[in-house]
């Protein structure tokens, strides 16, 4: 790359000055304002976009959250309460935050399934997909740790519960679980670290959503036919287009959030969590949160703790390794008549195992917890591999204009060429 | 194989539950709250302000011989309607520790609006010396930690009964048709006219366990009035906006044939 003024277009002399020195708004616009994007997105594509506003929301609500609380055994709970009472607008603030754990979880595991449908994560994606698999994993290390802040009694539970995990190791099990305690139980340590690392985390995420965003304008995005596109006549530029579809679904999502949060700000916690932490009191039933359900029945369906934090952590990590499993070179689940309806058996099959993470482990639910853990794992060591031989898929159409176009009109092109027309 | 006995296991273990009532109880049984009718129910609740001044008097001339509410003020009483006067008289009956002072000692002194409200207990250890080893909890958030709280507090209330024949209680506790287990240490303290309430509304038991659950609503979530209010706003205004940003996509994208 030539040294020297960044050859600018920008009409704008102020910008245009800046711009020749550091090129950002050339940036901006090459990225998100003629950004060629595949025409044919349905409403599935609003929900990267919807990550990352969620993602913005909780670090604005979580730096003003953290003026007023109180990292400490004796406070923490307090300083929720006065957070609530007394802090202006401290309520919202803080049901914002709370129930935006809720929604990121919901938005990252309807993204995830998008992705999982229109294979998204086949090459050349693979690194785009492990970039969204380390996110999700530093996603739930903050929500895990962040539900220890309020210290209730599920937040001390759950922490306990969880960080004991460690110790399922042989030999250094209990060095690990001493070491991420600060001590010989979860107590003030715990807590001060874990407030230190929730306020670090989501800016690491951020830093891994910057390197997933890249990559992805890399590749360009994948699409609900799963074939790439071949000319302009399969693309529109981002802007005004798909700000404009994004925009819909933002404020539609905004609709169910603000329902979330101003009539049913609990409907999602556990009541147990409004109780001040107490070492000397188990809850009869410890519950993480909803979104981390369907983990802990894989957990409990194994009858050795090891095996069962293995099984946990494998659950994650297949993931990371799914691009390489799924042998079919057909992306999207409209071409596979078999591998769709197993997807969906696997997508139902997630939700079951929800339910069974919040049921006691016991009798019936354990046996279901089972059988779900056994295909979870199935689909993606089985199934996928196996099917990219055994299925026939139907016909890729030749374009992502042709289907749309069919009928003989003429091949639009204008919308392309000129893509600031409606800017 | 073993999957198949645990769900025979599970069969036979739920029959037995089901026909008989002693093992259910053993077993820990779910016990089914009446479902009782509050004016802060639903989307559009809010609360009674004659029951929430009725409710207070109940807890501060029942309830705080026992329970502190460590999270209230007495500035907060504005909020269901006292004036500030008499918040301020009310506050004034109570005596606070305040200090050290200029001789460094700790004094007692009337509370003010600022001040908390008074807990009756110095600490936990004081409040189970007094009841039997019982610590009775803060009701500051208690309507919020437990599950569909405000019915559940209004059937504890009313839920005192003898105990079934056969039914071993321990020493000191009560028996209740709605706590876990149905022994509770606490005792029925709500009895007819226990209270004067000054609009006249006379003091049965279930007229002073729904006000005081009321109260307690109130004051685990001081904020619901305004939520819902704010709510009803914010969605009115999201809903006209996602009409408008959908008809401004449906322009953006007509030319586009899809």
């Amino acid at each position: 790359m030539a040294i020297g003024l960044h050859d600018s277009t920008i009409k704008n002399p102020v910008i245009r000055w800046v711009d020749q020195r550091l090129p950002v708004f050339t940036m901006m616009q090459k990225e998100y304002g003629s950004f060629p994007t595949p025409r044919n997105f349905n409403y599935f594509w609003n929900f990267g976009a919807l990550a990352m506003v969620t993602l913005m929301i909780m670090i604005a609500t979580g730096i003003f959250l953290a003026m007023n609380y109180t990292p400490h055994t004796a406070y923490a709970f307090d300083s929720v309460e006065r957070i609530m009472r007394d802090v202006n607008y401290g309520w919202l603030i803080r049901y914002v935050h709370m129930n935006g754990a809720s929604m990121f979880f919901i938005v990252i595991y309807i993204h995830i399934w998008r992705g999982l449908y229109y294979g998204s994560y086949k090459a050349p994606r693979e690194l785009l997909w492990i970039l969204g698999v380390t996110i999700f994993l530093l996603m739930m290390a903050t929500a895990f740790m962040g539900y220890v802040l309020p210290w209730g009694q599920m937040s001390f539970w759950g922490a306990t519960v969880i960080t004991n995990l460690f110790s399922a190791f042989p030999l250094v099990g209990q060095h690990i679980v001493t070491w991420l305690w600060g001590g010989f139980s979860v107590d003030n340590p715990t807590l001060s670290r874990f407030f230190s690392l929730h306020y670090l985390m989501p800016f690491v995420i951020a830093g891994v959503v910057f390197l997933h965003v890249a990559a992805l304008h890399i590749t360009g995005s994948n699409n609900p036919l799963g074939i790439d596109p071949k000319g302009p006549q399969d693309t529109l530029p981002f802007h005004p287009y798909y700000t404009a579809k994004d925009s819909v679904g933002l404020v539609v999502y905004f609709i169910v959030f603000a329902f979330l949060v101003f009539f049913m700000p609990n409907y999602l916690g556990h009541p147990d969590n409004y109780i001040p932490a107490n070492p000397l009191v188990t809850p009869a039933h410890i519950v993480p949160e909803w979104y981390f359900l369907p983990y802990y029945a894989v957990l409990r369906a194994v009858p050795d703790k090891l095996g069962g934090v293995l099984l946990m952590f494998g659950s994650i990590a297949v993931l990371f390794i799914l691009p390489w499993l799924d042998t079919s070179p057909v992306r999207s689940m409209r071409f596979r008549p078999l591998a769709k309806w197993l997807l969906i058996l696997w997508g139902l099959n997630f939700l079951v195992l929800m339910w069974a993470g919040g049921k006691p482990a016991e009798g019936i639910y354990v046996t279901i917890s089972r059988i779900a853990t056994a295909y979870y794992f199935a689909y993606f060591l089985v199934v996928l591999p196996l099917l990219g031989r055994l299925e026939r898929p139907l016909k890729l159409p030749e374009s992502i204009a042709m289907p749309v176009l069919r009928g003989g009109g003429p091949i639009m092109v204008g919308a392309a060429a000129k893509p600031m027309e409606k800017a | 194989m073993r999957g198949f006995r645990n769900l025979i296991g599970a069969l036979v273990l739920g029959a037995g539950v089901a026909l008989n009532p002693l093992a259910a109880r053993a077993a820990g049984e779910a016990i089914t709250l009446p479902d009782t009718r509050f004016s802060f129910e639903g989307l559009f609740g809010t609360f009674d302000r004659g029951g929430l001044q009725r409710g207070f008097q109940v807890y501060k001339e029942v309830c705080a011989a026992c329970h502190a509410m460590r999270q209230l003020s007495y500035r907060n009483l504005l909020e269901i309607g006292l004036s500030e006067e008499q918040a301020r008289r009310l506050a004034a009956d109570f005596q606070v520790t305040d200090g050290p002072n200029d001789e460094g000692a700790m004094f007692e002194r009337p509370a003010r609006l600022s001040d908390r409200f008074r807990r009756p207990f110095a600490n936990e250890q004081a409040a189970r010396a007094a009841n039997n080893g019982a610590y009775p909890p803060d009701l500051s958030v208690m309507v919020k930690a437990r599950a569909n709280g405000a019915d559940y507090l209004y059937a504890l209330l009313t839920g005192y009964q003898d105990a079934p024949a056969g039914f071993a209680m321990g020493d000191g506790m009560y028996y209740n048709a709605y706590y876990p287990g149905h022994q509770i240490a606490m005792p029925n303290v709500l009895n007819e006219d226990q209270v004067e309430f000054a609009d006249g509304t006379k003091a049965t038991v279930s007229q002073m366990a729904r006000d005081v659950t009321t109260f307690m609503a109130w004051a685990a979530e001081p904020e619901l009035e305004q939520r819902r209010q704010m709510g009803v706003r914010i969605i009115l205004f999201l809903t006209i906006l996602a009409g408008l940003t959908y008809a401004v996509k449906r322009k953006v994208w007509a030319d586009v044939k899809h």
